[in-house]
């Protein structure tokens, strides 16, 4: 039986007006129904972390989610975070101190990454480590975002004292 | 799959109560969403608690605490009177999941999962938490221990729905600690939980505790041995070892890939010395 209702999602400051079914995951809606692939299928039970995504302001994976209970949410991928002509710090540090190798978990790590670095711009390693629990990488390349994700809050803590 | 989101709790029992199977309450979904990716089933009825008022709430009143079922774990840590009233319940919540899952998860809801290694229970039945139920026939409360009565099986009947978690206001020179141990460092399911609950007296011995003990038995063990054990006491050597056996003693725990029988009876009373020191600790400096 079709039950399709309207929802209204905010993603990346763009605000989509779509007919869906509730219980469609809020991963698929993004990927398949608005084409914003960044977020990325891993496990689709919320043990790896690739959908990581941020809806008002928190971070949550995309497959914990049905499309119901983000209606009328904003929700940021990494594609709201920045692109090729405008790399945010953590992309930067990434490619620079090889934070990726395959690439499949990146999206998910630095949208995480992002509140990670907002809720503590100061964080030890061990903190990064647990702020990052969620994210689950199967190049094992964890030594390397752990780095990128250091260089990157160094990076934005100078632009901060800079600007000030 | 027919989905809800009632604005009332009386909706709410009433749509739990009318539906004819496969009808789940849906707070975070941490739980019952990866249940029915994994098992790849279809709920008829899902019944969104979260638009209900006061659901997203915690409140203090004159008895203690009063956790609205739709309150993410993550909100736990950033209410402070509730963090220096039950250190040890918010340290409980706060280990559920990664961080992505604690913007969503509830107390409840990791309460009627009923997996006998839920971080949380243990730490609320040493709190001496209480369940407030609503259903058809109006509203209940239960202890939290009598919520679950085996793995994946609560005590509600049909139609009752957990409306908040009451965490009663402690006593005078009264703190609790939750441990639990993990292969990996975090995000892992519990191979033991221990929480530790007491109370001191004026000359500083214990004069009331409450043990508890997740992932060792079917469901969430409160141990009244272990809690006599401590009573009395300044939790000295003696105290200390008499807790270690009765936590090792009460414990009946199944064997898997994360610890043998004999393991994790042992790391049972390991835990519960290592709670009841900081639970001891932390009274101390109420």
């Amino acid at each position: 039986m079709s039950s399709k209702k309207h929802y209204s999602i905010t993603v990346n400051g763009k605000q989509e007006e779509f007919l869906a079914e509730p219980r469609e995951l809020l991963i698929y809606t993004l990927r398949e129904r608005l084409n914003i692939t960044g977020p990325h299928i891993g496990c689709e039970t919320s043990h790896c972390g690739a959908c990581t995504v941020t809806i008002d302001g928190k971070s949550v994976k995309a497959c914990t989610m049905f499309v119901a209970q983000a209606d009328g949410k904003y929700v940021t991928t990494i594609e709201g975070i920045g692109g090729l002509d405008d790399l945010h710090p953590l992309q930067n540090a990434f490619k620079e101190h090889h934070g990726l190798q395959c690439g499949y978990c990146t999206p998910g790590m630095i949208t995480r990454a992002t509140k990670l670095l907002e809720e503590n711009p100061n964080p030890t390693e061990e903190e990064i480590r647990f702020g990052m629990a969620g994210n689950i990488c199967r190049c094992t390349g964890y030594q390397n975002i752990v780095k990128s994700i250091q260089a990157a809050a160094a990076e934005m803590n100078a632009a901060k004292e800079a600007a000030e | 799959m027919r989905y809800e989101r009632p604005q009332t709790i009386e909706d709410a029992t009433a749509l739990m109560a009318g539906a004819e199977a496969n009808a789940f309450v849906l707070a975070g979904g941490t739980d019952l969403l990866v249940r029915m990716q994994s098992d790849a089933f279809e709920a008829d009825l899902i019944v969104d608690i979260k638009a209900i008022s006061g659901f997203d709430a915690i409140t203090q009143t004159e008895d203690g605490f009063v956790i609205g079922a739709a309150v993410p774990s993550a909100a736990l840590s950033e209410d402070a009177a509730l963090v220096a009233a039950w250190p040890g319940v918010v340290e409980a919540a706060n280990l559920i999941g990664s961080t992505q899952i604690q913007g969503r998860c509830t107390i409840v809801g990791n309460l009627c999962n009923a997996s006998p290694a839920a971080d949380s229970v243990p730490a609320l039945v040493a709190a001496d938490a209480r369940a407030q139920i609503a259903g058809p026939a109006g509203t209940r409360e239960v202890a939290i221990a009598d919520v679950p009565t085996g793995p994946g099986k609560v005590s509600l009947s049909k139609g009752e729905i957990i409306e908040a978690v009451l965490l009663p206001k402690p006593e005078p020179r009264t703190a609790d600690a939750y441990l639990r141990f993990i292969p990996r460092t975090e995000m892992d399911i519990a191979v033991v939980g221990a929480a530790v609950n007491l109370s001191l007296g004026d000359d500083g011995t214990i004069s009331a505790a409450r043990v508890a003990l997740g992932a060792v038995a079917p469901k969430v063990l409160l141990v009244e041995e272990a809690a006599e054990a401590l009573i009395g006491s300044n939790l000295d050597e003696a105290a200390l070892e008499a807790l270690a056996v009765a936590c090792s003693n009460a414990s009946n725990p199944i064997d898997d890939k994360r610890g043998t029988v004999e393991y994790r009876k042992e790391v049972a009373g390991v835990l519960a010395r290592r709670a009841a020191q900081t639970a001891y600790a932390r009274a101390g400096e109420n």
